[in-house]
């Protein structure tokens, strides 16, 4: 996804002026060098330093320009938070915020690297939109809104490398602030995900369709924020039970808002979350590991399910 | 830059907006006016010496109040050129009205908001870089900083980066009054101090005046040499021009009641120096 969002970020900096990309000493390879030495003067790497490339991108956005503030997740969120709020969700100014390598998918780092909590942080925030694009051809495309027609603040999350194709043959166009179906089901099922965890979200519905028959719907909440309330809506009135997945904390994410929805809507519907858990986990192997060490992988949500 | 810097009309302007923030004082309860005095000398020459066209609404230069606690200064100078009315101050920190405490983005004349300290050179660097690098013109940004900022990190952050970009067009006036909510800073952090020195080994030129003495502010900006970021230390006194404010740490934020307005008001006189 990285060197994906490396290519979008160059190939829109061709076309438009305005846009200028911030690094915090964390550059995605290939393009991005393409980028910087294209047009000097649109990059600036911060060092390790990510209030100030927060910052100097609020003041660079003041200015007319639509930056992009790229770095892990935890260090382009986290770290300069009160940067986040107030200079650019406070005066509602167009720069996008990458998180990129979100979740835990960085398994053996340890919690410092782990973005558990990203969405909830992120969509607490006033004027902020937050999207979670779930394979390269999401990203491109939500990058490219982004870069032109997002009138204030972004927080996009990322995966890292290696994301498998999911959406080139789906027929649901991507429009942000739209859930999008990639697979319409029976009415069964309906599987709600976003960005990283939808590579399992897909291997959940074709096992449970091999054992029970049934076809399963799934559905890429890539908008978290503003979420289609309408479209959730639908989803949970016209499935006899739908599962969200995510790889995020049980609180404040997509998990909690569709709960919400169903509550404020007395939507009778059968709901079931299969999120990380509210805890620190000091496991150091490959990320289906510690996924799996949250309660996250597809044999516990199918054993769930059937 | 102009040259035509008055002093003697600077001496009666800053007489004026210290009388219009006593008497705005008697609305409310609070609003900062010993910082808005310790800067408002240097906030007067950013305005009324340095900037081009301000208040036009076209000036090709910029202001940003990072130390948004002193927006009273700001919110009289912008009232004298016409960018606020009258009526905005009358009605600040009111229901009916779009002032308040620190300086809102979106409030004519007002380019950023401020008011957590640690935010405006950050602000400051990425606007003076655009204007010099992204459009390359001559766009100047001036930005006025409280003592207190530096000791946020974020501020150091932003002045290393402002010195590895080259953003010589950006002038940042620090309002040095040496005074914290617990006390002197020379006292309760000691080790904040030498500040020039420290500025310069971050590669910025620098100079140090009296902030009061509006002519010294004016010449130091204007006589930099260039090349660098430039950060004029301005030594202050908060409160400056009411005796019973200057030094007084509860100034910081309340204010003055009618007996002690009266006082105020008697006492004001141009401050020279």
């Amino acid at each position: 996804m990285r060197n994906k969002f490396a290519d979008a970020i160059y190939e829109i900096g061709k076309q438009d002026p305005r846009i200028c990309a911030l690094v915090a000493d964390i550059s995605p390879a290939g393009s991005m060098v393409k980028f910087r030495e294209e047009f000097p003067e649109r990059f600036i790497n911060c060092g390790v330093a990510e209030q100030s490339m927060i910052g100097i991108a609020a003041g660079l956005a003041l200015k007319g320009m639509r930056p992009f503030c790229y770095t892990i997740a935890t260090f382009s969120l986290y770290r300069p938070f009160e940067m986040v709020r107030d200079d650019l969700a406070y005066q509602n100014l167009p720069v996008t915020v990458i998180g990129m390598g979100a979740g835990v998918i960085y398994s053996t780092l340890g919690g410092t690297h782990h973005t558990m909590e990203d969405i909830a942080v992120a969509s607490a925030i006033p004027n902020m939109t937050v999207l979670a694009p779930c394979d390269p051809e999401e990203m491109r495309l939500a990058t490219t809104w982004c870069a032109t027609e997002s009138k204030g603040p972004v927080y996009m999350r990322l995966g890292k490398a290696g994301e498998p194709d999911l959406t080139s043959s789906v027929v649901d166009p991507f429009e942000v602030g739209k859930i999008r179906y990639l697979r319409r089901g029976d009415g069964d099922l309906c599987i709600l995900s976003y960005g990283i965890t939808m590579k399992m979200a897909f291997d959940v519905a074709d096992r449970i369709q091999e054992q029970t028959g049934r076809a399963p719907s799934v559905v890429s909440v890539h908008t978290i924020k503003p979420l289609d309330t309408a479209g959730i809506l639908s989803a949970l009135s016209s499935h006899d039970r739908v599962v969200v997945m995510e790889e995020h904390v049980p609180h404040g994410g997509l998990s909690s808002r569709v709960k919400e929805v169903a509550w404020d809507n007395r939507v009778r519907a059968d709901l079931s979350c299969f999120t990380l858990k509210d805890e620190f986990i000091h496991y150091y192997g490959d990320h289906a590991g510690l996924l799996d060490a949250h309660g996250l992988s597809a044999e516990r949500v199918i054993r769930a399910l059937v | 830059m102009r040259n035509d810097f008055d002093i003697t009309a600077s001496r009666q302007r800053c007489m004026g907006y210290r009388r219009r923030i006593l008497e705005i004082s008697q609305q409310v309860q609070a609003l900062h006016a010993a910082g808005a005095f310790s800067c408002l000398e240097m906030v007067d020459v950013i305005y009324n010496g340095l900037m081009r066209g301000p208040g036009s609404g076209n000036s090709p230069d910029t202001f940003v109040m990072s130390k948004g606690h002193g927006c009273m200064a700001q919110y009289v100078i912008l009232e004298e050129l016409g960018v606020l009315e009258r009526r905005d101050l009358d009605l600040y920190c009111k229901p009916e009205g779009r002032l308040g405490c620190h300086p809102d983005y979106g409030v004519p004349g007002i380019e950023a908001s401020t008011g957590s300290l640690g935010h405006g050179m950050g602000l400051a660097i990425g606007m003076a870089y655009a204007e010099r690098f992204v459009h390359k013109n001559d766009g100047g940004v001036f930005t006025v900083l409280s003592d207190g900022e530096l000791q946020e990190g974020s501020t150091w952050e932003c002045m290393m980066m402002a010195a590895n970009l080259g953003v010589d067009n950006l002038v940042a006036l620090l309002d040095h009054n040496g005074m914290q909510s617990f006390g002197n800073t020379a006292e309760t952090h000691p080790k904040f101090y030498p500040i020039r020195e420290k500025l310069e080994a971050f590669n910025w030129e620098t100079a140090e005046v009296n902030g009061h003495d509006a002519d010294a502010v004016y010449n130091a900006v204007v006589s930099r040499k260039g090349g660098k970021p430039f950060m004029l230390i301005g030594n202050t006194v908060k409160g400056r021009g009411v005796s019973y404010m200057e030094h007084g740490a509860i100034w910081h934020y309340r204010s003055p009641n009618p007996e002690e307005y009266k006082q105020a008001l008697a006492e004001l006189v141009e401050i020279c120096s």
